[in-house]
Order: structure tokens, then sequence, then C-alpha cells
């Protein structure tokens, strides 16, 4: 298993990376989960060994301070897949073999067994150059597994990708790193993408993990106002002021503060808020609007079906799915 | 790390150290020690001459500048038959002896004078433009131009707004490097400045080999060696701006449109004009005063009218290939090791790399003659006398081979992603592993180019080699050149042979690189219409 201990990487004065400490268990998946220049690609790079860091990065216990990039025998899969170019796939995801000198029998193997794991199978010969992004990923992903690493690390590995594609291959990055039983660190910024692939999250923000925890639980209890509005709730309330204008409903605990997501609020002719609707724009399966709830503005969600209009009154029920406690 | 990458910086530094840095301080020491030093550098002749150095090669390097850009944009952009014979052809010019150049002028312009010095120095160095100048259009990306005709730039304002812009840090380097060649260039003014037009350098020569005057030719080699230093500095700054922007792209050449095809006919032109020496050379070297005759050739399996030569012009030739293949190696090697060195120290932000980089280009710029006369004064210091060593030739044309090494391949190996190179250590590769399995394979073909690029410019090579070839084994410029100064129509007609043999040699090589660089891909990789294109460095 990893271990993060005390963990910092400075360029100069600037610290990237801020006291971390962390664990990831044999079989894991942990997301690094953070908006952009927190650091966290910094850390996967400094568990990597391609960044000097302080602190210490052990792996079952022994310290890896001394032990170069390429004898930590942790894969490593980039945003952008970094093939190699005067390689063709099979070429690729030989390599690691290769360094490893494994006999080129063993060697064509698994090349086969891993292209067809990501469902590449025959594309021995193809040039990486003519793949696809989504090919190039899968190809990359293959490249990192084969030499059986002890731990994968995934820098943004969906990002250079479309959306519809992202979202298909999030699915199966998950599936694949489970059928690997690999021990896996990704690092993502999209929130989605994290609690889809990781076992367990952590959030970075400006150098520091802010909470560690199952995908269910830091979804539902964010530690602070800025992790809530990282992770979607747009709009944050005392809870006192939430019970007075939610009147009826039950779903607030006591904690100080709650966070709301669009989806808390629903359009539902039973419902107990009474809300003016201000604004309609039409989502992919919902309609969002924004409507005033006793002279505050608030975000709900209405089936595309039946959405009212602009003006319209409506009554709203509280969907406890859509909000977070927090603290 | 960083301390590795300074003990490999040693091999380098310490090649430059002795067989440069050593002999050229020590012959401007021996004239410093002379005293004097101070009146020359007082006296107005002296700033005359170096006005007139600097006039001249600001004017050959405009003219080049000039001439240079149509030939660049036919070889980045251009899908037109025959563009590799161009290519080829571009280059001819630059590797030919500067003596054999100089004749060719002067058969035109039989007085010599300031034109035919300035055409002449242009003429050499209209390759550099185009070879440099080209490689970056060729890696730019063509849509930024299809943007800005999309937003209502003519072709005309989308070259000046976006493609000269992006252009102008290569066009300085460009500039920085072909106004060093002319600033510092010998055979040519030689020829056809004679005594009425000299530049520092062959002051320099005239104060050192005829009136034995050492401290004036020390005091102007100080005043050469900090102009020099100056453009390197400047050149430095452009080229770093540059090499930050190369990236490995798919190629953009297609076929010409429209107003384009003037700027096709132009580049043509430029290039029927640099061959017309060149022709002419092979059409002297034909034709004798009864008509035409292989006279000249047969004359070569012998050692001239009357015994001018001590050995064969065969003999001469064999030699030739033999130094400078030597001399080739020697530099492929530190030239490789400096690009990788630097490349290395680079990742540090190391000085040391800024440093290394401007040591590297100074042999360019240093007078051959002080170089020369440099060895002749320190080479018997080292073990078993060096100067009557066969090495000492290779050496000193490895010394100009070098730098050009480095430029051709370290822009190749600062393309690479670095990210790339981290993957591979992830996959478990060392760091020379590495190295054997990312950057060698990705600047194969860079490296080859640089080999026979190295080649020819080392067969060409004579400031340094005329003073240091032993008679008993001259190169072939030196022959020529030796063949030029004596009478007999068998001499003048066996040294056009000559030039004919080294440029017929000369262009097979080139034409031979650029079939090993042009077609895309790895062997390993089936051909397809897609390739990555990795550019070729700055020559």
């Amino acid at each position: 298993m990893l271990g993060l201990r005390g963990v910092t990487v400075s360029y100069g004065s600037l610290v990237a990376v801020s006291d971390v400490d962390l664990a990831v268990g044999d079989g894991e998946v942990v997301a690094l989960l953070g908006p952009s220049g927190c650091g966290k690609s910094t850390l996967l790079r400094a568990v990597a060994g391609l960044v000097p860091a302080s602190g210490s990065v052990t792996w079952d216990g022994s310290d890896l301070a001394g032990v170069p990039v390429h004898r930590r025998g942790f894969g490593l899969v980039f945003q952008d897949g970094q093939l190699f170019p005067h390689r063709d796939v099979a070429g690729n995801v030989a390599f690691g073999l290769r360094m490893h000198g494994v006999d080129r029998e063993a060697r064509r193997k698994r090349v086969d067994e891993l292209l067809e794991l990501v469902g590449l199978a025959g594309y021995q010969r193809r040039r990486v150059t003519e793949l696809s992004g989504g090919e190039q990923q899968r190809v990359a992903l293959a490249r990192a597994l084969a030499p059986r690493p002890r731990l994968v690390l995934l820098d943004e590995p969906l990002s250079a990708l479309d959306r519809a594609l992202r979202e298909q291959l999030a699915v199966d990055l998950a599936r694949l790193l489970r059928e690997a039983g690999a021990t896996a660190l990704v690092v993502t910024h999209d929130h989605d993408e994290a609690f889809t692939l990781a076992d367990r999250v952590a959030v970075m923000r400006a150098g520091r993990i802010v909470q560690v925890g199952p995908p269910g639980e830091v979804w539902r209890s964010p530690v602070d106002v800025e992790t809530a509005r990282f992770l979607g709730c747009g709009k944050v309330l005392g809870a006192e002021r939430a019970l007075s204008v939610f009147r009826g409903s039950s779903v607030f605990g006591v904690g100080a503060r709650v966070g709301l997501r669009a989806s808390a609020l629903r359009v539902d002719p039973g419902g107990a808020v009474v809300a003016e609707v201000l604004e309609r724009v039409h989502r992919r399966d919902h309609v969002r609007l924004l409507v005033v709830v006793e002279g505050d503005e608030f975000e709900a969600v209405a089936p595309v079906a039946s959405a009212p209009e602009v003006g319209d009154r409506v009554r709203l029920a509280v969907d406890p799915d859509g909000v977070a406690v927090i603290g | 790390m960083g301390l590795g990458w300074s003990f490999a910086a040693l091999l380098p530094l310490g090649f430059l150290g002795v067989f440069f840095a050593w002999p050229v301080v020590a012959i401007v020491g021996l004239g410093l020690g002379e005293g004097g030093v101070l009146p020359v550098l007082g006296a107005p002749e002296t700033w005359e001459l170096v006005g007139f150095t600097l006039g001249q090669a600001l004017g050959a390097t405009v003219l080049a500048l000039v001439t240079g850009l149509p030939v660049a944009f036919l070889l980045a952009r251009c899908r037109v038959w025959g563009t590799g014979v161009v290519r080829a052809a571009v280059m001819v010019p630059f590797v030919l002896p500067t003596v054999v150049v100089g004749l060719a002028f002067r058969a035109l312009w039989p007085d010599g004078g300031v034109l035919p010095i300035v055409l002449a120095n242009a003429f050499f160095n209209v390759a550099v433009v185009a070879r440099t100048v080209g490689g970056v259009w060729a890696s730019l990306d063509r849509r930024a131009e299809d943007a800005a005709r999309s937003l209502g730039a003519s072709r005309l304002r989308a070259f000046t707004s976006v493609v000269l812009p992006a252009l102008a840090p290569a066009l300085g380097s460009a500039a920085s490097v072909v106004f060093l060649f002319c600033a510092t260039s010998f055979g040519v003014v030689l020829v056809l400045g004679g005594a009425r037009y000299r530049t520092v350098e062959t002051e320099i020569y005239l104060r050192t080999v005829e009136l034995f005057d050492l401290s004036g030719a020390a005091a102007l080699s100080l005043v050469q060696f900090v102009a020099v230093v100056a453009v390197l500095v400047v050149g430095g700054v452009l080229r770093r701006r540059r090499e930050r922007a190369l990236s490995l792209r798919v190629e953009a050449v297609r076929r010409p449109v429209g107003g384009e095809w003037g700027v096709v006919v132009a580049a043509w032109l430029v290039v029927g004009l640099l061959l017309t020496p060149v022709v002419g050379l092979v059409v002297r070297s034909l034709s004798t005063s009864d008509g035409w005759s292989l006279a000249g050739y047969r004359a070569l399996a012998g050692t001239g009218d009357r015994g001018t030569l001590a050995v064969t012009g065969v003999d001469a030739a064999l030699n030739s290939v033999r130094v400078a293949v030597d001399a080739t190696l020697v530099a492929l090697v530190v030239g490789v090791v400096s690009a990788v060195v630097l490349v290395g120290l680079r990742r540090h932000g190391a000085w040391l790399a800024e440093t290394l980089d401007t040591a590297l280009m100074l042999p360019l710029g240093v007078s051959a003659v002080t170089v020369g006369f440099g060895y002749l004064v320190t080479m018997d210091a080292l073990p078993g006398d060096f100067r009557t060593s066969p090495l000492l030739v290779p050496l000193a044309q490895a010394l100009v081979v070098t730098p050009l090494i480095v430029r051709i391949v370290l822009p190749v190996l600062r393309a690479v992603d670095e990210r790339l190179r981290q993957a591979a250590a992830t996959l478990g590769a060392s760091p020379w592993r590495v190295w054997r399995e990312v950057d060698l394979p990705l600047a194969s073909r860079s490296l080859v180019a640089a080999a026979g690029f190295g080649f020819v410019v080392a067969l060409g090579e004579f400031g340094a080699t005329s003073f240091l070839a032993r008679p008993d084994a001259p190169t072939l410029p030196v022959v020529i050149a030796r063949l030029m100064a004596r009478p007999g129509e068998l001499n003048s007609q066996m040294a056009y042979a000559a030039c004919a043999l080294l440029m017929v040699v000369t262009a097979a090589a080139v034409l031979l690189i650029e079939r090993l660089r042009v077609p895309g891909g790895d062997a390993r990789v089936p051909g397809g219409t897609e390739r990555l294109r990795v550019p070729g460095g700055e020559f």
C-alpha cells in the first residue's frame, strides 16, 4: 500500500503541495479531486518520483526517497496519452515489458491480453498517430498496466476527450481498474469522474487535502463551504434560514449550514414550498429553473414534459439527494 | 541529477578548451605580449576596417534574407515538382570551398570589388536562411493563417500579420548566423578584395602571414572576438525564443495557389542564380583552349603541371574523404553529447547550459587563421608533438562542424515532449535506456542528416585546413588553391575538375541526406498519408 506523510512540494517560494497525508490500500482506487491549480497533478508526479518532494512517500512501509522513477514500479497515464510516436500499438504496450526483460512470446501474449481488456483487440500493428483520442487513451492505459505496476497513477486520464466519450470511458475505466485489481491514484477536476472511478475521494484545495472519504459521504457532507460549492452546491444557507424557507421539510439536520444543488428543489404539485419562476433553460434530461422563494433566488429542476413557464407560480418539494450538510 | 549533467558537460567543454580556447588564447597572448595593441586600437584605419567588415556583412545578410525567404516558402509549404532537387541545390553553395566560389565570382568580375564580395557572401548563405526559416515555417500551424484569412485578411496581410511574426525569431536567428559567417568570411574576400578591400579577417591573415605583425593581429582578433560574442548573444536570445515554439507536427505542404506561384517562381529564379556559378565552374572544367576536353579530370590522376603538387589529385581526394570522416566522427560525438547535455541542463534551468550553448558557437566566428596559428604554437605541448599528428586537421575541422551538428540535433531533442521520457521512465526505463528508446529513435533522422551535413562541410573546409594540412597530405580544397595559384593551363583545368568533383560529392551527399530525411515515419511503421514530422533542425 501507498503511504504519504507530510508530503510537500515547493518551487522556490511557491508551495504547490503542502503537508499531505494519504494512504492508498491494495486494490483501492483513490481520486484526487480539486480545481485546476490545486496541486493535485504535482502530488501525483511527486508520488511517481518525477518531482522532488519533502516528507515521506512509502510503499508497504519502505521509504521511496532514494528510489528513482524507473525502479518504483508505478505506472503513469497522462491526460494526452504521450504514446511513443515511433512505435506501433503493440510496441507501445510492450515497452514496459521489454524494460523488465520479459521474453518475446510472453510479451506478445500479454499485449494481446491487454488490448483485449481495453477493447482494442487486433490493433497491434496500427500506428498510434492514426488512432482517435479515445483509442490513444486506451492504449496508454494498456501500456501502463502491461508490466503489472504495483500502483497506477492516472493524471486527468479522460479530460482531453469529448463529453460523450468521456462518460462512456469513465465507466469502462472503472471496470478495467477493478478487473485488473489495480491499486490506483486518479487525478481529476471532474467530480462525476472521481465518483465514478474511486473507492475514496480526496478533495484538494490550494495544495492541501481538505477532506477524504467514500464518494457518498463527500457528496452528502462536504467539509466546508468551498468544498460544497466545488461539488455543485450553488446555494449555501444557514440551517435556520433553510428551515424557515422550507418549512415542513425535515431533511435538514442540526448542521450549521446546508448546501443546495439545483436538484434539491423539484417541481411537485404536492410540494410544501411556493415559488415564482424567473428563468428556464433546457438541459439534457430536465429543465433548469431559477425561482424566487421568500425573496431569495434558488435553482430548481422540472421534468421536460411538464416544465412551467417564466412567471408561473409553482410548488416545490425538497429532494434530500440534492442537499449537502456542510461540516 | 544536475551534478551528473554538469559532469557530462566536461567533454564538450574540455574539447573546446584544448582545441579552441587554448590555441586562440596562446596566439592572442603572444601578440599582446609584444605590446602595441593600443596604437592599433586607436588607429582610424582599424575602425575603417571594422566599418567595411560590418557593412559588407550587413549587405550580404540582407541580400541572403531577401533571396532566402521565397526558397524557404517553397521548401516549407509547397507541394511542387522538383522541390527535393531545390532542397539539395540550395545547399551546394553553402558547402563549396570558399576559394572555389571566390574564383567563380572573379570570372564574372575580374577586378573584384565590393559588389562581388557581397554577392559571394550572400551566395553562400541563402541556404542558411532557406533551411533555418523553412524548418520553422514547415512546423507552423497553417490554421492560424486560415483563421486570419477567414477574418478578412488578404493573403499578403495574413503573411505579414500572422506568419512573419511567428517567423521573426527564426529570421533573427538566421540573420545572426549569416552575419557571423559573412563578417568572418575569409576565402572570398581574399580572392575578390585583393589589397584594396580588406576585412578584419583577411587583415589578421595578412598581418600574421605577410607582415609578421602579431600584436596587430592580436588586437584585431580581440576586436573580432568581442563582436562575435555580441552577435552570438543576440542570436542565442532569438534562438531560445523559437526553439520553445518548435513542436512535432503534421506536415502542411500543399500545391501553391494564385499569387503563391509568383513566390515559387522567385524561389526558382534564386536557385537558378545560385546554380549559375556552379554550372559555370563545371563548364569551365570541361573546356580548354582546344575545345571540350576531359583533360582536367584525367590530370587528377597525376600531380599537375611539372609536379605542382606533392601528391596526385586522386590521393588528395581520398585524403579529403578520410579527414572528413574523422572530423565528422569527432564532431558527432562532441556535438551529440553537447546537445544531450544542453537538453538535460535546460531542465534544471542552469546557467551552464547558456554558457555552453554560446561557447559551442564561438569557433564559427573566430578567425580560422587565428585558430590555425594557435595550433602551431600550442599543439607541440600535447603528448607526441600533436603538430604532426594525422588527427590535427580532423580536429580543427571538427571545431567548425560541431556547432552545425548541435544546431541540427538540439531543436529536435528539445521538441521531444518531456512527458514522453517520463512515460518511458515510469515503465521501467533507466535514464540511459530512455535516451536509447525515446530520444535516439526520434532524433535518428536528424542525426543522420547532421552527420552527412557535417561530412560535406568538413570536405570543403579551407581556412584552418590550409594552415594545418601537411604538404604530403593535402585535402582537395587545399590542392585546388595551390593549383590555382600556379601558372599552366593544365593546373587550372585540373583545379576546375577538382572543384566539379567536390561539388558532385557534395550534391550527392546532400541528396542522400534529403532522401533519408523526407520520408516520414519509422521503418517499423507502415506508410500512411498522415505522418508525424520531426523538424529536421536548422539547416
